[in-house]
């Protein structure tokens, strides 16, 4: 085993960009793991968790770290050379090309005097420098999107509190996606215009409802994301009713949707009280609270964010909502041995993992049986090794402890797709059920990452003469980059049953397990979905 | 939110380009930052600075002090000697470039220059007994900045020198400079010997009364028209004086002629001013000195008021700040090299000129002076691009100082330590390199950077002075 590690000084470049030269050099032959990174003091130290640097780096947060794993010097010399290569290759921005000779801008101040005209910064900077530069963004009088994370609770706090005196909008920190005037932000999805707003302290789940908004025929007014700490008591939930408040004025909006894990009490009753005033329906989903919490005039409850898609899209059509029926769509045969009875869920979105976590859960309808996860609905269910799986597992790949000096997983599927066949190894598991996130940021062609892995695994499976299940969602549009239809049947040509949204999903994924055991001689199930 | 909900939307992208592919496609704007962490990273400093940005103390306080910077008259009003008109000026005291600092820290440069000037005083018999005083402390050294006088290199002000008197006009306060001996063994570049010590007895002797005289026949000369004019000229007023020292000679000649002295004693002067194309320098300086002054001392306010350097130490001072220096190690110059030289024989950055920039002049206004740009390498266009990028980092432009190349803009103006912290666009400047050893002289020319720490530690600095 080799190993090459290389500073390059004051050499800032963006986290993505960084991720997606990491992923490329790790598919180098003779890599077996490559991170490239700035060498942030958080960065440094999450490399050295991992046992990926040792020692001391003579390093600063506007250097360059690379650092290479691999079979050979030789090797991981190659990918250091192809490293500097594209560290060297990077296109000039548009700012340049558009005004040769000019300098683009290096602060947002400077920005702002070439153009006067802004009204938002969006700051995707590695997070301990994240909370200035929204403090600066606010006091030149911008908006706010903090898509970076790690800012600190209090730092949220006095950038919420300085943007409501100054009538600005501040979403997030940790705001991975938003549509504002019909404007992608981040990780967003390309979505219809339309009427229906929505307000989400979770990424993924905005991503959700808006899709299926988009799947049901309408579309979006606004998707504000609050960031995952904006309900919680010191917070208040000040961009929640900021923006509650403001799409009660928008004439564009005639229904919202607030989607949130539960919030605290106190903060759900402003919440709840900001937005049955509104005077518009609000349906409301606080994912994993009781339904019956959720009291009001024009609030309309919902359990999932398949259900909040449809109650939404059926207020919007000026119907009452109802609980979704679940379609029959056909027989799709899967041969299970017995000894085949548990479920993994593989997810590179959190709040579809917690999603997927509850409501299987709920549906296997057997006290005795868990649901184990890395981020568990309830302590006691926390997974004691995240990298073995045990009975029903769902696991969020994008968690910190799996995204240490790599990739996130809507990025590089690398790590799913190993964790994919352990699993399919693994003689108790039936069903393997998994997410594909579309939109801008995520991978071009995410489907197509995980057939391969598919494929292998069931070949490895039939060996052992098995039959897994492969149970999965796309969450995209026909309009997004990747193309919904394109992925799905990328998934349906490799035999994975697609679900229209994760509860369907997990639905699907729970029907196999009930229906197996409830014919325990049958070798042959019928599912439906 | 009063502006952004059914507003056209425009983004500043700051951290992920590729989020602006989305944003510009959809038919918004976006405006992409060329963004790195401000302050090498220091998170605490970072944090102070955006409580800072768009303060309405600071920003109150800057307009103030722009205001008197840019409203500033510098007038030259004669020629004085140091011990006479130098406010705090003490009989056994050398003054010298940059912030204070000890004999044992000096530069050789400046050592030499010192010895030069104990040697001029008579206070030695020979070097060797001068560096002995100056270690045992029988002198008192001071930076000029500290007895309102400014020096190019190592700026060295005795007690019997002659001095520029420039008067702002507009407030009254008054600048000092010493007096341009020319090239090659000078006393700047820590030369002693006796030609030296022998060219600055006669500057007291000759060139001064003579200068004086003349002087006073002309009356106060203006010197704010007399640079623009040299802008438009092609100097910048720092490197490149050849224009200004014309300008300023004619001015003299006939002044000289009708002053009543001694014929030959005029010859001499006049011949000394034209054999030195950088002669009106020393005026350069005192005049920004003087306009920079009247800036100096608004609480809150982050503009500098000077930037200088020893020859070990680089140092700023901001008006909110008053006399306080912010220092950090003096940058080697990576410049261009006389044969035979390179930059291991350099010094540090060393002089007081730097207040020319801090002034909106030199390296802010090298657009005027295309024909050094290759003295401090570079292109036409580089010299352009220079003086652009100061335009971010100040807060005006001097509307008396235009400059053609740019459609007849003022120069950039008015350094704010805030926009230099947050860029990291460092201020130019040009500079002439002296070799570190004494009296060799100047080895070099080309533009270099104020390093960033000044501007950090000045921002922290004034950060706990107003409320953030």
């Amino acid at each position: 085993m080799s190993q090459a590690t290389r500073v390059v000084r004051n050499l800032y470049r963006d986290s993505v960009s960084l991720m997606q030269l990491s992923a490329s050099l790790g598919k180098m032959s003779g890599v077996e793991q490559a991170s490239v990174v700035m060498a942030t003091p958080a960065n440094v130290n999450l490399l050295r968790e991992a046992r990926f640097i040792d020692g001391e780096i003579a390093a600063g947060p506007n250097d360059l770290l690379i650092v290479l794993r691999g079979r050979s010097d030789a090797e991981l010399g190659a990918a250091m050379e192809s490293a500097e290569k594209a560290l060297n290759d990077v296109p000039r921005s548009h700012a340049e090309e558009e005004s040769a000779g000019a300098m683009a801008p290096k602060s947002i101040e400077m920005a702002l005097s070439a153009a006067p005209a802004a009204n938002f910064a969006l700051i995707s900077t590695p997070g301990e420098y994240a909370a200035a530069e929204a403090m600066k963004a606010l006091r030149l009088g911008l908006n706010v999107m903090l898509f970076s994370d790690n800012v600190s609770l209090e730092d949220e706090i006095a950038l919420k509190r300085l943007a409501r005196e100054r009538e600005l909008l501040v979403m997030g920190p940790d705001c991975g996606t938003a549509i504002i005037n019909g404007v992608p932000l981040a990780f967003a999805n390309v979505v219809r215009r339309g009427a229906i707003g929505c307000i989400g302290a979770s990424g993924t789940g905005l991503q959700q409802v808006t899709c299926l908004i988009d799947r049901l025929g309408l579309g979006i007014s606004q998707a504000i994301g609050t960031g995952s700490h904006d309900l919680h008591k010191s917070v208040g939930g000040i961009t929640m009713l900021q923006s509650i408040a403001a799409l009660a004025r928008d004439p564009e909006t005639a229904v919202l949707v607030l989607i949130s894990k539960p919030p605290a009490p106190e903060v759900a009753q402003k919440v709840l009280a900001a937005a049955s005033k509104s005077g518009k329906p609000v349906v409301v989903n606080f994912i994993g609270a009781d339904a019956s919490a959720v009291q009001g005039k024009h609030l309309f409850p919902v359990t999932t964010l398949e259900e909040a898609a449809s109650a939404a899209v059926a207020l919007a059509r000026g119907r009452r909502p109802t609980t979704p029926r679940v379609p029959a769509n056909g027989a799709i045969a899967v041969r299970l041995l017995p000894t085949q009875r548990y479920i993994r869920g593989l997810y590179s979105g959190g709040t579809f993992c917690y999603e997927a976590s509850l409501l299987l859960g709920r549906m296997l309808g057997d006290a005795t049986a868990r649901v184990w996860s890395n981020t568990p609905v309830v302590k006691d269910d926390a997974l004691p090794d995240v990298w073995h799986s045990r009975e029903h597992t769902i696991i969020d790949l994008g968690d910190d402890l799996f995204t240490r000096g790599r990739p996130h997983p809507m990025i590089d599927h690398r790590l799913r797709n190993e964790r994919l066949l352990s699993e399919a190894d693994d003689p108790e598991v039936a069903v393997i059920l998994f997410d594909i996130v579309l939109g801008f940021g995520a991978h071009p062609n995410p489907a197509g990452e995980i057939v391969t892995a598919i494929g292998a695994a069931q070949a490895r499976a039939t060996k052992k003469k098995r039959q897994i299940a492969f149970v999965g969602f796309v969450c995209g549009t026909p309009a997004d980059p990747q193309n919904l239809e394109r992925q799905e049947s990328t998934l349906r040509a490799a035999g994975v049953q697609l679900a229209p949204s994760n509860a369907a999903a997990v639905r699907l994924a729970a029907s196999m397990i009930a229906r197996k055991g409830a014919a325990r001689t049958s070798r042959k199930v019928a599912v439906t979905r | 939110m009063k502006n952004l909900l059914g507003q056209p939307l425009h983004v500043i992208n700051i951290g992920i380009a590729s989020f602006s592919e989305p944003i510009r496609a959809a038919g918004a704007g976006v405006t992409q930052l060329d963004w790195a962490p401000p302050a090498q990273g220091d998170r605490a400093l970072g944090d102070s600075l955006a409580r800072l940005v768009r303060h309405s103390q600071v920003d109150e306080a800057n307009e103030q002090a722009f205001a008197a910077y840019a409203a500033a008259s510098p007038v030259l009003e004669g020629i004085g000697i140091a011990r006479d008109c130098l406010p705090g000026m003490k009989d056994r005291m050398i003054l010298h470039a940059g912030p204070p600092i000890s004999w044992e820290r000096m530069c050789g440069p400046m050592q030499g220059a010192i010895v030069g000037a104990l040697l001029y005083e008579g206070w030695a018999a020979d070097a060797a007994r001068a560096r002995s005083m100056a270690a045992a402390g029988d002198i008192a050294f001071a930076p000029c900045h500290h007895h309102n006088a400014v020096g190019p290199m190592a700026g060295i002000v005795s007690p019997s020198m002659p001095v520029w008197i420039v008067r702002n006009a507009q407030s009254g306060n008054v600048a000092f400079s010493n007096m341009n001996e020319g090239l090659g063994k000078v006393l700047r570049f820590g030369a002693n010997g006796p030609e030296v010590i022998e060219r600055l007895h006669w500057m007291r002797q000759v060139l001064a009364p003579a200068l004086q005289a003349g002087l006073k026949v002309l009356g106060p000369l203006e010197l704010k028209p007399l640079i623009a004019q040299a802008l438009h000229m092609g100097d910048e007023v720092h490197n490149r004086n050849a224009a200004a020292s014309g300008l300023l000679f004619k001015k003299l000649v006939p002044a000289l002629l009708g002053s009543g002295a001694p014929t030959a004693d005029i010859a001499a002067v006049a011949g000394f001013i034209a054999g030195n194309d950088h002669f009106f320098l020393n005026v350069s300086m005192a005049a920004c000195k003087a306009m920079l002054d009247a800036a100096a001392d608004i609480p809150g306010s982050s503009m500098v008021t000077a930037m200088c350097r020893n020859g070990v130490d680089f140092a700023i001072r901001l008006s909110g700040t008053g006399a306080q220096w912010f220092t950090t190690p003096a940058p080697v110059v990576n410049g261009l090299y006389f044969p035979g030289y390179s930059i291991a024989d350099a010094a540090p950055d060393l002089g007081d000129s730097a207040i020319t920039e801090t002034a909106g002049l030199g390296g802010f206004a090298m657009a005027a002076a295309p024909a050094i740009v290759k003295f401090v390498g570079g292109t036409a266009q580089d010299a352009v691009a220079n003086t652009m990028a100061m335009t971010h980092i100040t807060l005006g432009r001097n509307s008396g100082f235009t400059l053609p190349a740019l459609n007849f803009g003022g120069t950039p103006a008015g350094i704010d330590a805030r926009k230099v912290v947050d860029t990291g666009i460092l201020p130019v400047i040009n500079t002439g390199i002296a070799h570190r050893k004494a009296g060799i002289g100047q080895i070099g020319a080309g533009v270099t950077r104020a390093p960033l720490a000044c501007f950090t530690n000045a921002i922290a600095a004034l950060a706990r002075q107003v409320s953030v």
